[in-house]
């Protein structure tokens, strides 16, 4: 099996890739000894070849879109194109300083303030601001703006957000950072949002909804109308996490729904890289009476170009979310993403992404497999439940996990969402070809012939991957977080 | 099969009470807690001194899947948090009647026990909820 | 159909499979009167040829220019090969590594990055990264609170020369959690440890201490951390990467060094790309890592006994802890982090000692040059990479009237600090040379009206 040695195992004293840094050591004899480091810092001594080859053997141990078909329930793993990133790396991109005056970064403005137009007919809101830096900073942004709202008609009783049970965790966590109390509501036995419960919690301290639709439960919830009706009426607001866009793109629009503000994870519907788990980009949309309240900065369109529009500009702004105005290189590849697809492209997403999940499930429903939610139509993603495999051989979702691994497939979601038992959740994106899938459905059905003939062999898996199982519990018992292979410094 | 002792004090989030000589109450989580959590790896437990008012949550339980809160079964006042556990969560999955014990509380009264749950109550609340 | 596979033959077998006549039949639960037929503000799709032609075009309409401004984002020079690997698809277009044996190469890269960062800043232990330094700092505020042993305070005292639009940002984030920064007194470009006895310190969590600090100022450290330490709080240092490749690192601070150091990312191999995306770090003392934000990778062995790498901790984070994470954050910038870890190889320890002594005598170069010029002068030293100049006239036009001439002269500090007066923050990274020096003193001599020699 593949393995590699450590960057520091590598490293020689006195080794270097001497042509990255200044020939000399500059004089620094003004400086007191006081201020100054007295070791220096641990990093590996290698030449640059040593380093691009530990990076490139690093890489492939990797599974990645670009290797595997990686169909992650929620995180919308489509082939993110080249050429966005291409294009977003020119030069004339990358050069760009944060602070410089607006009249030098034109072309980066102007591209912005069309990214921002087209998102707001992507969501039918009326204003968008691309600062937030994640989903989580979107949804962030998203009830900060809320309260702001209820805050600024002298409402301040409001601190409640409203999250059903199946939602991602990251929204009762926002709600915290906030300074709001998430209330949890439950899920009926088909996948909506039980409105009974709904109706009891709302009242006055309602502050938001916060919904994804369709829901990490793979299902469009039908009754949105009425949900909307509810929290409104009750004098709450809706919140749309916009995890799973990939599956209405052009099909329904987020404000028509009855939701006041909108993110949207351009890392999933608008192809970013995933990078590793990240940079992200959590833009917000919101209608016309959060307007006022969104992050800063926005780019406004004046007469003779294009501007960053601040604190002086939007006197009721929520604030800053970042040093600067956020992911801006990850913007642009969604921007030319945008530009290649148009609008016939974006509606194509969301109705190939939900045939091929469609197909998925029935496929994998044909083969035996127990669909969690079978009288429903799937979005652009599904639940299988092992629940029954795993009582009738022990084989749990996490073991049929690894032995996808085993067969060139990256896992599903597992244990997402906390629902369903021994769930796997499938999201298999627009990109995938139709032989792709039914080598997906082969793959499962073998793995599940395995764990009736030989469960004990599943559970070896994986076999083939450059570690196998891990011990989690020794990882956490036993930190070890950082390379000891030497002291640190010497006094 | 998940063991209930017949001399302890019991609540519904599935944590233990034993009386001392001196008033004082020994708090931990039951065996059938410890199952549900899986192996623990950290312990989080209060200060001494710390007074807490029932149901406060008063210390967290760790493993590498979830991490539960710990509730006060009583009010009280913290008199001593269990030493082994900083470095030996796993006594807690070991022997969790014993070993595993969290913390020693000095409750604000003693009428409180009484509304705790005893072994029989507990074992029906375990075989309920299967 | 861009980036879709489906033949007209898949197509129909896969409706055919599904039992529905068209894809538009798959959207019928949504009820009728929420549906559309298009997005009419989109406009038509385009070819990847027109697509380039276009970016191009909107790469050249940005302007250029020398760059001497800094103010939390430097122009370094960058590897070409650091990029080169970042963006290989096994790294670019992998996610985060919750399936560990598929994701060994990005664990063990993140375990090197927690290393090496660990090892800049003299602490012992490092998350994965947060998105940016302004976060990072908000991040830290929040987690100094959570771990303070003056446990009701939700104070947190800040150098007045910290960045202050990380200020701004970092205000935003903690309004919800009714956390609040004071400002230490200052004097002289930075804080004013003489003045220390006016504060309540009983009154605070924590102080954060910019290093070096928003002016390039460096502060008294050493004496802060112990005067913060003997009142039990906790010290968080907000430092520049490169800087620490000279400086004294926050694990050496006063008797006991700082407890929590945090700082924007940027200057280890990432573009200046109009602000983003740049990474923040954060590491911390051992005993404080329960209360660290963001994920975390660690060592462990797999079943055969064979070392490997898998994120651990994760019962702080959002997706169990759910309301009572440490943080909603859900990702690290795991792509910069990347960057950065490639970045700090080729550098090694002492290529990175020298691009930041390069930084610092090119700043001093700079500064001697402006100063030469009959009423510029500095405001103190000593400094890091970047040093405050007072000039006869307001900066703003000054600044504009340099652009113009295609030099980004520094930063208008006169708005933040007043009392600073007519104040320009310039910076000097390794990338300026001696005849980018001259350019800028001869171009500043002419907006200032004045006759030089060339």
């Amino acid at each position: 099996m593949k393995r590699e040695e450590l960057i520091f195992e590598q490293s020689r004293p006195g080794r270097r890739a001497s042509t990255h840094a200044p020939a000399t050591l500059a004089a620094i004899d003004d400086l007191p000894a006081a201020v100054l480091r007295e070791t220096p810092p641990p990093l590996p001594e290698v030449s640059e070849l040593q380093v691009v080859r530990h990076f490139t053997r690093l890489s492939q141990l990797n599974f990645s879109i670009d290797t595997h078909f990686y169909p992650l329930g929620s995180c919308t793993m489509k082939y993110n194109p080249r050429v966005s990133n291409t294009l977003a790396m020119l030069p004339g991109f990358l050069a760009r300083h944060p602070l410089e005056p607006d009249n030098h970064a034109q072309g980066v403005l102007e591209s912005l303030y069309e990214l921002q137009e087209m998102l707001k007919a992507a969501t039918g809101m009326s204003g968008v601001s691309l600062t937030p830096m994640a989903g989580a900073q979107g949804e962030f942004a998203g009830i900060a703006m809320i309260r702001a709202w209820h805050l600024s008609r002298g409402d301040t009783q409001r601190t409640q957000v409203i999250v059903p049970d199946a939602a991602h965790g990251t929204n009762p966590a926002t709600a915290t950072m906030c300074g709001c109390e998430a209330i949890e509501i439950p899920t009926g036995p088909d996948g909506d949002v039980d409105l009974d419960a709904l109706r009891q919690v709302v009242g006055p301290k309602t502050a938001a909804i916060m919904l994804t639709n369709p829901s990490t439960l793979g299902v469009f919830e039908r009754r949105i109308s009425e949900i909307a009706e509810i929290v409104h009426a009750a004098g709450g607001l809706l919140y749309y996490d916009g995890a799973n866009l990939n599956a209405i793109l052009g099909r329904t629009l987020p404000a028509g729904m009855g939701f006041d503000v909108v993110h949207i994870n351009l890392h999933k519907t608008f192809s970013t890289p995933h990078g590793g788990g990240g940079p992200g980009a959590g833009i917000v949309a919101v209608n016309a009476r959060l307007e006022p309240f969104l992050p800063i900065p926005i780019v406004g369109k004046r007469e003779g170009g294009h501007v960053w529009l601040t604190e002086a500009d939007r006197p009721q702004t929520i604030g800053r979310l970042s040093g600067f105005m956020g992911n801006t290189g990850i913007l642009l590849r969604a921007y030319v993403y945008m530009r290649l697809l148009g609008a016939e492209g974006m509606r194509r997403v969301s109705g190939y992404a939900t045939l091929n999940a469609n197909y998925l499930c029935v496929r994998l429903a044909a083969a035996g497999f127990t669909i969690a939610y079978p009288r429903r139509r799937a979005s652009h993603e599904f639940i299988i439940s092992l629940k029954d495999i795993a009582r009738d051989t022990g084989a749990t979702a996490m073991d049929f996990a690894k032995a996808l691994l085993d067969r060139g497939f990256h896992a599903p979601t597992t244990y997402f969402p906390l629902l369903v038992p021994e769930c796997l959740l499938i999201e298999p994106t627009e990109t995938e070809t139709r032989q792709e899938l039914d080598a997906f459905v082969q793959a499962l059905s073998e793995i599940r012939d395995l764990a009736i003939r030989d469960v004990g062999e599943l559970k070896r898996a994986p076999q083939t991957t450059p570690v196998r199982r891990l011990d989690d519990v020794r990882a956490a018992r036993q930190l070890d977080l950082t390379w000891q292979g030497k002291p640190r410094t010497v006094n | 099969m998940t063991q209930v002792p017949q001399n302890l004090k019991y609540t519904e989030d599935h944590e233990w009470v034993r009386t001392e000589a001196d008033g004082s109450v020994i708090i931990g989580v039951t065996d059938h807690a410890q199952h549900q959590l899986g192996e623990l790896v950290y312990v989080e437990l209060p200060d001494a001194g710390r007074k807490v008012a029932r149901g406060d949550a008063m210390a967290v339980v760790e493993s590498t899947k979830a991490a539960s809160d710990v509730y006060a079964p009583l009010a009280g006042v913290v008199v001593e948090a269990n030493p082994a556990l900083a470095s030996q969560p796993e006594l807690v999955n070991n022997d969790p009647y014993g070993e595993g014990w969290l913390l020693r509380l000095r409750p604000d009264s003693a009428t409180d026990l009484a509304a705790l749950k005893d072994s029989t109550a507990y074992t029906q609340l375990l075989a309920a909820g299967d | 159909m861009p980036f879709i596979p489906h033949t007209d033959d898949d197509l129909a077998a896969m409706l055919q499979t599904i039992g529905v006549a068209d894809i538009d039949t798959l959207f019928d639960e949504i009820p009728a009167a929420l549906r559309v037929s298009g997005l009419p503000g989109v406009p038509p799709g385009m070819s990847e040829a027109a697509v380039t032609r276009l970016m191009h075009g909107r790469a050249a309409r940005n302007t250029d220019s020398l760059c001497f401004l800094g103010a939390g984002a430097y122009e370094h020079h960058i590897p070409a090969a650091v990029w080169e690997l970042a963006t290989r698809g096994e790294f670019y277009s992998a996610y985060t590594p919750y399936q560990a044996e598929a994701s060994q190469g990005t664990l063990q890269l993140i375990y090197e990055y927690q290393s090496m960062l660990a090892g800049l800043v003299d602490l012992d232990v490092s998350n994965a990264s947060l998105y940016d330094g302004a976060t990072a700092f908000a991040e830290a505020c929040l987690m100094a609170v959570r771990a303070s042993r003056n446990r009701d305070s939700r104070r947190v005292l800040v150098a007045r020369y910290l960045h202050p639009l990380w200020r701004k940002a970092a205000e935003t984030l903690l309004t919800g959690q009714a956390v609040e920064l004071v400002e230490l007194p200052s004097a002289d470009g930075r804080t004013d440890a003489g003045a220390l006895a006016t504060l309540d310190a009983q009154d605070f969590a924590a102080v954060c201490l910019p290093w070096p600090n928003f002016l390039g100022g460096l502060e008294p450290v050493d004496e802060l951390t112990d005067w913060a330490h003997s009142h039990n709080l906790l010290v968080i240092a907000v430092c520049n990467p490169v800087a620490l490749g000279l400086l004294k690192p926050p694990g050496k601070w006063g008797a006991q060094g700082a407890d929590i150091a945090c700082g924007e990312g940027q200057p280890l191999g990432i573009p200046l790309a109009s602000g983003g995306p740049y990474f923040g770090f954060m590491a911390c003392r051992q005993a404080l890592v329960r209360q660290m934000p963001g994920r975390i990778v660690g060592q462990t062995l797999d079943i055969e006994g064979r070392r490997g790498f898998t994120l651990t901790l994760q019962a702080r984070e959002q997706h169990i802890r759910r309301s009572k994470a440490t943080s909603n954050i859900c990702t690290n910038q795991g792509l910069m982090v990347t960057a950065a870890t490639i970045h700090m190889s080729l550098l090694g320890s002492e290529g990175l000692r020298r691009v930041a002594a390069q930084c610092h005598a090119n700043t001093r170069s700079l500064v001697g040059a402006l100063t030469s010029l009959d009423g510029v002068a500095l405001y103190f030293a000593p400094y890091f990479h970047e040093a405050v100049l007072q000039l006869p006239r307001p900066v703003a036009p000054m600044l504009a009237e340099l652009a113009a001439a295609g030099i980004l002269g520094g930063y208008d500090l006169s708005a933040d600090f007043p009392e600073l007066g007519q104040g320009l923050l310039v910076c000097a990274t390794e990338l300026r040379t001696a005849e980018d020096i001259e350019a800028y003193r001869l171009a500043l001599a002419g907006a200032l009206g004045m006759a030089v020699a060339a």
